[in-house]
């Protein structure tokens, strides 16, 4: 491209911003401050997107430097079509959270602001890693932010919930150490991510590995049965730290699976995708019968997310066309959706502090603006047809019927679970007589909630409508992770023998 | 002939005569009346480890083993040299404030550290087990001192006893175990003895007595299970410099002996401690992380902590080969760096010894003392592994030794094990970022103490972004060991 490091200014700002911020006086400063580097790097991933070459499967805006040249560790970067667009919805939500937490945050606003500012560093930098340790040191540093985040300005189990969820993902990434360590050694002595989806591993190396690396990214899917540090830190987290995690941490973990598992050890995908499938498949069930029993607005969605990420790893182990595209856009529709829930659970909450789903009545009458615009969201992540989420779990679902029929079944009754407790919601919170907790009083949507929810509605009906252009761009490197896994035949025998 | 042989000897051993010649000179000087001169010696210690690290720095160019082959300088001892160095000097800047505090402000303090140095630096560089032993000593027997250098408190004074008691036991088995080689092998001396024991029926009950004897006493200086029961009474009871300095440059000397004499030297004995070695390790790194969850008083965690550290360490003997011994190396030098950071904070967070350090010290520290809260924060993260500081890039190279040797099981339990040592240290965060202040008071950071905290700060952060430099030097010196 232009030889100008893009990738590198767009983890470095937000990094520089950190490392600014607590030099500035004032919150209102501190909280501009960040909105703005935090708005100017989505600005240029929205360029970056633009200048991106739908053409090709090859990685994009690469940069290579040598870091610890005797490991050949290296700070290697790029992006493709699929990674592009996480890059997309972390700066997206980046500066949304600034504008969530404007008012909710009072305290320690710089510390807090610093904290958002390294994550989206970290975050945008896992996305763009092609060097194994670049991509693991940026995936385990960001759980001291998150830790802090929900640590410090948690709700009242804020402690709990920040250990649990801290050692939890710590335990799960440290077998994904050991397993790298392994990929490095039996693919040629080097963490070039690129070098290693080339090498060839023996099978048995690649069903330990795979089991490795199944432990970390199911933490953070998370996939049941280790999704249970979701719903504390999703309650206890402020509104920000709910958007961050339940829109962009989820991901890593199918972004792993799709970065690591799939390419690398193919052998090991199929040959362990029954057991994939059962599990994505039960978290759609499982997941969805927790949200059904919840009485909890924020613990409904935590638990609408085991289901809804679901989707995600089930489509992706079908292997088939239809169910890998519907899974990264499923990933993509979940930060989305989800994350626009958690913003309005969180506005909710900041105007009556309290969360018992009966406790409200007749939004929809009573702040129109605010109820019509949830009830879009909570449409949008039911698949109501029209809305991104619809084209997800149509793909997912067309691609795990052509595998397994039960598999789609269990798919199919999850969507129904899911209408089941989002319209269940949605009839209690939206619809019937005006009701809202003893107290407090429930203003309409003010401008600068406006600006965060209707970025995020754009989405919502430009993918439910007309999803061509993200499809344009992903296809090419979807197709090449196909020609990835296919390519490695004779354990392709062995392992689809169980269709 | 003779003659140049002497000199070169000299020569070549001049880093620990500097330190001993300094040693007396700060014993001499602090004699003198009054608290004058005593404010002069630790400057003049340090001068004297800064001409010791530039002779050592020096020596680096020219291998050579002297003294009839009792007394080496090769890259390795070089390396962990300059480790010493780096944990003695940032001793004695952190103890100035702390023995105001304690009303113990004695020249002798020095000169007992600058002894526990140079016994160290012989352990470092010694290649006959007498003069290992001879070096061993004369750390130990300085180090009791200052272990119950608060002599007006209870805890000190008990600290010390045990230490003598306990440390005494475990010198007597590294006796017996090195006579008993002198018995079956007719010498002390490594290089001899490796030979001899090649020639040998390595299964030979007698041979496996002694090699016993031998690695018991080394771990019980290593403070491996099952020989921790002192580790955390001593480090509880001592003045909390001393006990960063045990756990720094006690450590590291320890461990150069058990890397010279059992990976270096004595390989034909490989055979007869790996397995049991290995039993040990997972031991003390699952006592260490899970009896460090229960500790209230943050000495005793650290304590606790540190014997865990050590059962890191030891599994990157276990992995062997060059890229083991460096990765202990690299370890131990990244180690000094944090925990010797951290203990600073606790020296700073001291409010006299006799009330002990609680962990509860720590709460509230971020809104006293937002600054020295963020060090901590990167110290304890770095203890727990966290990434982008030393202590990841330190158990990364160990894991990365142990995987390229085949032990994937030992490093599965390792990194769990890490995970359950990560509580403790999250938990002091926790109490530094969410607790209310315990009280109002200001702490003063001297001039010498913000020396140490930004010297640990930018290791720890130097060793985690940067290793590359450090890893050449450590693989480069443990290549050289190899030959």
């Amino acid at each position: 491209m232009s030889g100008l490091p893009v990738l590198s200014i767009l983890i470095l700002l937000p990094a520089a911003g950190a490392l600014a911020v607590p030099f500035l006086r004032g919150n209102g400063l501190v909280r501009r401050f960040t909105l703005g580097v935090l708005f100017a790097d989505f600005l240029l991933a929205a360029a970056i997107l633009a200048a991106f070459d739908p053409t090709t499967a090859e990685m994009q805006f690469r940069e290579a430097q040598l870091w610890v040249p005797a490991l050949d560790m290296g700070y290697r970067l790029g992006l493709d079509g699929i990674s592009v667009w996480f890059v997309l919805l972390t700066t997206l939500l980046g500066w949304i959270c600034v504008l969530a937490s404007w008012r909710a945050i009072a305290e320690r606003v710089k510390e807090f602001m610093t904290c958002l500012l390294a994550i989206q560093a970290m975050m945008v930098g896992v996305f763009c890693a092609l060097d194994l340790v670049l991509f693991y040191v940026l995936w385990e540093v960001m759980l001291v932010p998150m830790y802090l985040i929900i640590g410090i300005w948690g709700g009242g189990n804020r402690i709990y919930a920040a250990f649990k969820f801290f050692l939890y993902t710590l335990a799960g990434s440290l077998l994904f150490l050991v397993g790298l360590l392994a990929l490095y050694f039996a693919g040629g002595r080097t963490f070039d991510m690129l070098a290693l989806m080339d090498a060839e591993y023996p099978f048995r190396l690649q069903v330990w590995v795979f089991l490795a690396f199944l432990v970390a990214f199911a933490v953070k899917v998370p996939m049941v049965p280790v999704h249970t540090w979701l719903p504390d830190a999703h309650v206890q987290a402020p509104t920000a730290g709910s958007i961050i995690l339940a829109g962009v941490l989820l991901k890593m973990g199918a972004y792993g699976f799709l970065r690591f598992s799939l390419p690398m050890l193919p052998d090991a995908s199929l040959y362990l995708a029954p057991l994939m499938i059962a599990l994505s498949a039960s978290a759609i069930v499982y997941g969805g019968l927790l949200a059904l029993a919840q009485t909890d607005i924020k613990k409904l969605i935590a638990y609408s997310s085991v289901s809804h990420m679901g989707f995600v790893t089930l489509g992706l182990f079908t292997f088939q066309q239809n169910g890998m595209s519907g899974a990264v856009i499923q990933m993509f529709n979940h930060g989305i959706t989800t994350g626009a829930l958690f913003l309005f659970v969180g506005l909710i909450y900041e105007r009556t502090h309290s969360r018992e789903i009966a406790a409200y009545g007749g939004m929809i009458k009573a702040v129109p603006i605010f109820g019509v615009l949830f009830a879009a969201f909570l449409l949008a992540s039911m698949a109501v047809p029209g809305t991104n989420g619809f084209i997800g779990e149509i793909l997912v679902l067309a691609g795990t019927f052509g595998v397994s029929g039960w598999a789609g079944t269990a798919g199919v009754l999850g969507a129904l679970i899911g209408a089941a407790y989002l319209l269940g919601l949605y009839r209690q919170v939206l619809l019937g007589p005006v009701k809202i907790p003893a107290g407090s009083v429930m203003q309409d949507l003010r401008r600068r909630e406006l600006a965060c929810a209707l970025p995020l509605l754009l989405f919502v009906f430009w993918f439910g409508l007309y999803p061509k252009p993200f499809l344009a761009i992903l296809q090419p490197s979807l197709d090449h992770l196909m020609t990835q896994i296919t390519q490695s035949d004779e354990a392709a025998t062995e392992g689809l023998a169980w269709k | 002939m003779e003659m140049t042989s002497v000199t070169a000897s000299v020569l070549a051993s001049g880093p620990e005569i500097i330190i001993i010649l300094g040693a007396c000179a700060v014993l001499m000087l602090s004699l003198l009346p009054g608290p004058g001169p005593v404010r002069w010696l630790a400057g003049l210690s340090l001068l004297m480890i800064a001409l010791a690290a530039g002779m050592s720095w020096g020596l680096a160019g020219h291998a050579q083993t002297v003294y009839s082959g009792m007394f080496t300088v090769d890259p390795f001892s070089t390396f962990l040299k300059m480790v010493l160095y780096l944990g003695t000097a940032l001793t004695i800047l952190m103890s100035g404030g702390y023995l105001a505090t304690e009303r113990v402000v004695r020249g002798e303090y020095y000169a007992l550290l600058l002894c526990a140095l140079a016994g160290a630096m012989i352990m470092v560089s010694g290649t006959d087990l007498v003069i290992i032993y001879v070096g061993l000593e004369l750390q130990a027997l300085s180090v009791y001192v200052l272990v119950g250098f608060l002599k007006t408190h209870g805890r000190s004074n008990e600290a010390a006893l045990k230490y003598v008691i306990l440390g005494a036991f475990s010198s007597g088995l590294l006796l017996f175990g090195l006579s008993l080689f002198y018995g079956l092998a007719g010498t002390t001396q490594l290089q001899e003895l490796q030979m001899a024991l090649a020639a040998q029926d390595i299964s030979s009950p007698l041979l496996v007595l002694a090699a016993l004897f031998l690695v018991a006493g080394l771990l019980f200086k290593l403070g491996a299970v099952p020989f921790h029961m002192w580790v955390p009474d001593i480090y509880e009871g001592a003045p909390s410099p001393i006990t960063g300095f045990m756990a720094a440059v006690g450590k590291a000397a320890a461990f150069a002996v058990v890397l010279r004499v059992l990976m270096l030297d004595l390989t034909a004995l490989n055979p007869v401690w790996h397995a049991a070695v290995a039993a040990a390790a997972v031991l003390t790194l699952g006592l260490g992380s899970l009896a460090a969850l229960v500790q209230e008083n943050i000495k005793r965690m650290l304590a606790y902590s540190s014997v865990a550290h050590a059962g890191f360490l030891l599994l990157g003997l276990l992995a062997g080969g060059p890229g083991g011994l460096a990765s202990v190396m690299l370890y131990l030098l990244i180690f000094t760096f944090m925990t010797l950071g951290l203990f600073a904070v606790v020296v700073l967070l001291n409010e006299g010894a006799e009330r002990g350090e609680p962990i509860q010290a720590f709460a509230g520290l971020a809104r006293t003392h937002a600054l020295l809260a963020a060090l901590a924060l990167v110290f304890l993260f770095s203890l727990a592994g966290i990434p982008p500081t030393g202590g990841f890039f330190a158990k990364f190279y160990v894991l990365m030794a142990l995987i390229e040797a085949g032990h994937a099981v030992l490093a599965v339990i390792a990194v769990l094990l890490s995970a359950v040592a990560a509580w403790f240290y999250l938990r002091i965060i926790m109490l530094m970022y969410t607790q209310a202040p315990a009280g109002p008071a200001r702490i003063a950071v001297s001039g010498p103490m913000r020396l140490v905290l930004f010297a640990a700060l930018a290791g720890t952060l130097a060793t985690g972004i940067l290793p590359a430099w450090f890893l050449g030097w450590a693989q480069a010196a443990a290549a050289a060991g190899f030959g």
